[in-house]
């Protein structure tokens, strides 16, 4: 048995931050002692790692769980939750500004008091961190151990100096931000997803690296907390796999925030002078510096591999893609499974749940689920989101199915209308000659919460016509996804079919 | 160079309006207004033609492809003599035959292709503009337009129609296209190709026709079929159409290649053909204007035309509306915009072919309510009611756009003669990349 230090965080040690670390990470925690071989063994208490853990341990499974730093993972400490939290400051403050627009007499002065949603964001994620705490995990049975894993055989692994034996393995290491080999970033700091939610003051000028789902919503909650942000991507569209409208939606929403675009634009270095980091930028044959008080990189994601002696457990991976696993998310070792970020390509909390929930059942149960099986939704929490699921057009025509979309703009819904939220559209697409949904895409102020819909449809093979039928309650938004239906079912009145109505009621 | 019949009375203006005038003599008098443009705006030492009437617009090589194509129609209307057509036109095909060609940063082009924008007097690159594949296509719409308009047995004419084909057989349309993709919006000497490609339904056709039809140096193919994955078939406001946002992506290579009835494979999967679809564009324009989302002043059935176009820029206004932009040049569009109630009269203009009834209810609409938008009896690139001077004027875009000028006087030509159409149908060339992406039946 062996303690483990707290781990170091960078917020401001407040209640919150005392009560979250209780949760996630208690100081003094004494790891306990093994007895015998687990039928589970998960490495990495994120999302995944939690699910499969708590999965395994309710159907009886003697299950073992290791974490490094922080239960909850990137999700709970440095991701989805604080985001989400600080989105919402930030966009209170973007209604006051425009409360005329309502109606509602604006506030005389908006000052933006950062320190306090911040302060705000770190009670929600203690508050939340509850769910995930080593308390309710040992309450369900898992034995749970801190400290770094590493694989020693392909059945056992080590950590703090215990070797832990398994008859399956889970590893759900996660992923963690990529750094950007620009000359100068390092020396001159940066900010990630694991640090800027310890931040206590705005920065005045922001410089985001990275236009993709991260970069775009923390640029908007930053512009509207006053920062004055640009946005620099390599890549010459912006969102490049989302529906171009979509894209282009977002691309006027971060304008009209203030946040400068610049796309088919790289760093080149980075230099401090006299406490601004001076940013050196290309664009084909254009040069131009910016100056910033803060850099946040949101480049992309990296698989955590290094340090778990994947090679001596025979698992085969890679730096770029991770784990590499099979359809039924097995590793090359068949006794070590893998789920969430460290070996897919879609690094979301709901996807790193689903594949938890495969491994259990196809680790201990024999079960042969697949992971392509899935239906997943996704979305970009910026005002407006962005929601998608399934194919995109291109996706379809690619693999040569005929597609037809039903696109409703948001400005057809009474709801958005009074709302006054009418940026956005639902674009559902189904396979021509049938009402098959093969995705959608839905642009709005609250279009993740709308996707679930789509994607209850899909997964239960319900086609766009059955979706007419569904009475949704007027007035909501997302009977916008009824017009698109009712859209379809009018494109069922052929000339021949109109021609028998009317001989019908003639008669 | 003389130019046969000019009037100026027989131009648009706010007081012709006021008297009823039948369409014939509306269309008429905006056509010759429009091809004065180009007489207007001609260097007459090499043909190049400026992008606009502005001071120190250099010119634009799409614009030249326009001329080219407008020079027959004063032909056959009497406005310009033939030999004076022929004259001009040579002198423009001779300027891009001798033009440099090395790629430099102050060259004319290279592979065949044209930098966007050249120096109206020398022919050389400016504003570091791009190598252009688009207006590339669209000055060789008109080149070929000439050869087919210009076919007597005569010693210039013949040396038309020679230099007009090398013209054309020596773009190296398959150095522009992505590895076994679609073909690249540009190249630049400084940085090489743009990281953008011809995807998603656009005024392309043209592009890829003439990439597809060359006897020289074809794109592959798979170019065309790599184009069309990326189009999108959309059911908005009740129509079904092959969405595209702004107007004139529906109007720009119909007004040189007859797509009526002729239908490549995507099309034929949807039972429709372009012709029909930009008739559909032309009613979801009616309709979003109808609905007026945004609340811009005048926007209704008859009052629409959002395309590129100029505009009003937050610099030029000190304004701001409640989105807090205003685009200045934008290709405005819908439903999801941009739109910031910037109207342009000649879209509908341009719509005459497609949707004949609506396009003129729209222009005689427009033009009653706003007649401040035509200047010189021509129509000005854009207007917007919203903004509106101290005497009540619709904001007015300054001075005149070339590409606005050449669409107006084709699209006229079509619906009433089908002149253009007819020409390129007449071009073993068009019809070859025709049948290379896919096209069947109608007239080919």
């Amino acid at each position: 048995m062996s303690a483990t230090a707290l781990a170091p965080s960078g917020s401001p040690q407040d209640a919150s931050e005392s009560e979250r670390l209780r949760n996630v990470h208690p100081l003094a925690w004494q790891n306990p002692t093994p007895h015998g071989r687990y039928h589970l063994l998960v490495i990495g208490a994120g999302t995944a790692g939690l699910v499969a853990a708590h999965a395994a341990a309710a159907l009886g499974a003697k299950v073992a769980l290791i974490e490094r730093q922080w239960l909850g993972g990137d999700c709970l400490n440095v991701g989805c939750v604080p985001s989400k939290a600080i989105l919402r400051s930030a966009r209170l403050y973007a209604e006051m500004r425009s409360a005329k627009h309502y109606g509602v007499q604006a506030p005389a002065e908006v000052s933006v008091d950062f320190a306090a949603a911040m302060a705000r964001m770190r009670s929600i994620r203690a508050r939340i961190s509850r769910a995930d705490s080593v308390a309710r995990l040992v309450a369900a049975g898992v034995e749970v151990f801190f400290g770094a894993a590493e694989f020693n055989g392909r059945d056992s692994v080590t950590v703090a100096g215990t070797t832990l034996h398994f008859k399956k393995a889970l590893i759900a290491s996660g992923a963690g931000p990529e750094t950007p080999d620009i000359p100068g970033l390092v020396d001159a700091g940066f900010l990630t997803n694991e640090n800027i939610f310890d931040l206590t003051e705005p920065p005045r000028r922001l410089l985001v690296i990275g236009g993709g789902p991260l970069g775009c919503e923390l640029a908007q909650a930053f512009a509207r907390f006053g920062c004055q942000c640009t946005i620099v991507q390599k890549l010459p569209l912006f969102l490049p796999k989302e529906e171009r409208d979509a894209a282009q939606l977002l691309a006027d929403a971060l304008a009209a925030d203030g946040i400068e675009v610049r796309l088919n634009t790289e760093a080149m270095a980075v230099t401090v002078k006299a406490g601004a980091k001076h940013v050196d930028l290309r664009s084909d044959d254009y040069q131009s510096t910016v100056v910033v008080d803060a850099i946040l990189v949101g480049t992309g994601r990296v698989p955590n591999v290094a340090g778990l002696g994947l090679s001596a457990a025979g698992v085969t991976f890679d730096a770029e893609r991770g784990i590499h696993v099979n359809d039924f998310l097995q590793s090359s070792n068949r006794h070590i499974y893998a789920a969430g970020d460290v070996c897919l390509p879609h690094k979301f909390t709901h996807t790193a749940d689903a594949s938890a929930r495969i491994v259990v059942r196809n680790a201990l149960f024999m079960g042969r689920q697949r992971l392509s099986a899935l239906t997943i939704p996704w979305c970009t929490y910026t005002d407006p989101e962005i929601a998608h699921v399934g194919l995109y057009v291109r996706q379809a025509n690619d693999q040569k199915i005929q597609v037809r979309t039903f696109t409703i703009p948001l400005h057809e819904v009474d709801r958005a209308i009074a709302d006054g939220e009418e940026t956005g559209f639902v674009k559902i697409h189904i396979r021509a000659g049938s009402d098959r949904i093969l995705g959608a895409t839905v642009v709005a102020r609250h279009a993740g919460e709308m996707i679930n819909e789509i994607t209850l449809a899909m997964v239960a093979g319900i086609g766009l016509g059955k979706l007419s039928s569904v009475i949704h309650a007027y007035p909501t938004q997302a009977e916008a996804i009824k017009k698109a239906a009712d859209a379809y079912q009018r494109t069922r009145l052929t000339p021949w079919l109109r021609a028998w109505l009317r001989r019908w009621l003639a008669w | 160079m003389s130019a046969v019949g000019a009037d100026a009375d027989d131009r648009v203006s706010a007081s012709t309006l006021a008297a009823p005038v039948s369409d014939a003599v509306l269309l008429d008098a905006l056509q010759r207004a429009a091809f004065d443009y180009f007489l207007q705006a001609v260097n007459p030492h090499n043909g190049l033609v400026a992008d606009t009437s502005r001071a120190q617009s250099p010119c634009s090589i799409a614009v030249v492809g326009f001329a080219l194509s407008v020079y027959p129609v004063a032909v056959a209307h009497g406005w310009m003599l033939r030999a004076d057509a022929v004259a001009r036109t040579l002198l423009t095909l001779r300027f891009f035959r001798d033009s440099d060609q090395r790629g430099g940063e102050q060259s004319s082009g290279c592979h065949g292709f044209y930098f966007h924008f050249l120096d109206l007097r020398t022919g050389a690159r400016v504003w570091r503009s791009e190598l252009s594949m688009i207006d590339t296509a669209l000055l060789l719409a008109g080149v070929l337009t000439a050869a087919g308009f210009f076919d007597a047995d005569s010693a210039d004419e013949n040396e038309l129609r020679q230099i007009a084909d090398a013209l054309y057989r020596r773009v190296d349309w398959r150095w522009a296209q992505q590895d076994g993709g679609s073909i690249r919006h540009g190249w630049k000497p400084e940085s090489g190709f743009l990281h953008y490609c011809w995807d998603g339904y656009s005024e392309a056709i043209m592009l890829y026709v003439l990439a597809l039809g060359s006897p020289t140096h074809p794109v592959t193919s798979d170019c065309y079929r790599a184009w069309t994955a990326t189009y999108q078939w959309e059911n908005l406001y009740g129509y079904e159409f092959l969405y595209a946002g702004p107007l004139f992506v529906h109007q720009f290579s119909q007004a040189w290649i007859d797509l009526r009835g002729i239908r490549d494979g995507f099309m034929r999967s949807k039972d429709c053909d372009y012709f029909e679809n930009s008739l559909r564009a032309t009613e979801v324009q009616r309709e979003y204007a109808r609905r007026n989302p945004l609340g811009w002043v005048g926007y209704d059935e008859d009052c629409w035309g959002l395309t590129a176009c100029d505009g009003p820029q937050a610099e030029q206004l000190a304004l701001c509306y409640r989105q807090g932009r205003w685009f200045g040049y934008a290709a405005r569009g819908l439903p999801y915009g941009p739109d910031d109630g910037t109207l342009s009269g000649w879209a509908a203009a341009a719509a005459l072919p497609f949707a004949p009834t609506c396009a003129l209810r729209a222009m005689r609409t427009m033009l009653a309510r706003y007649p401040e938008m035509l200047t010189a009896g021509r129509y000005a690139s854009s207007f917007n009611p919203t903004l509106r001077d101290t005497d009540g004027n619709a904001w007015v875009s300054a001075g005149h756009y070339g590409l606005d000028q050449g669409i107006v006087v084709m699209m006229i030509e079509n619906w009433r003669s089908g002149l253009h159409w007819q020409l390129l149908r007449d071009c073993p060339y068009i019809g070859n990349g025709l049948r290379r992406a896919g096209f069947r039946g109608g007239w080919l």
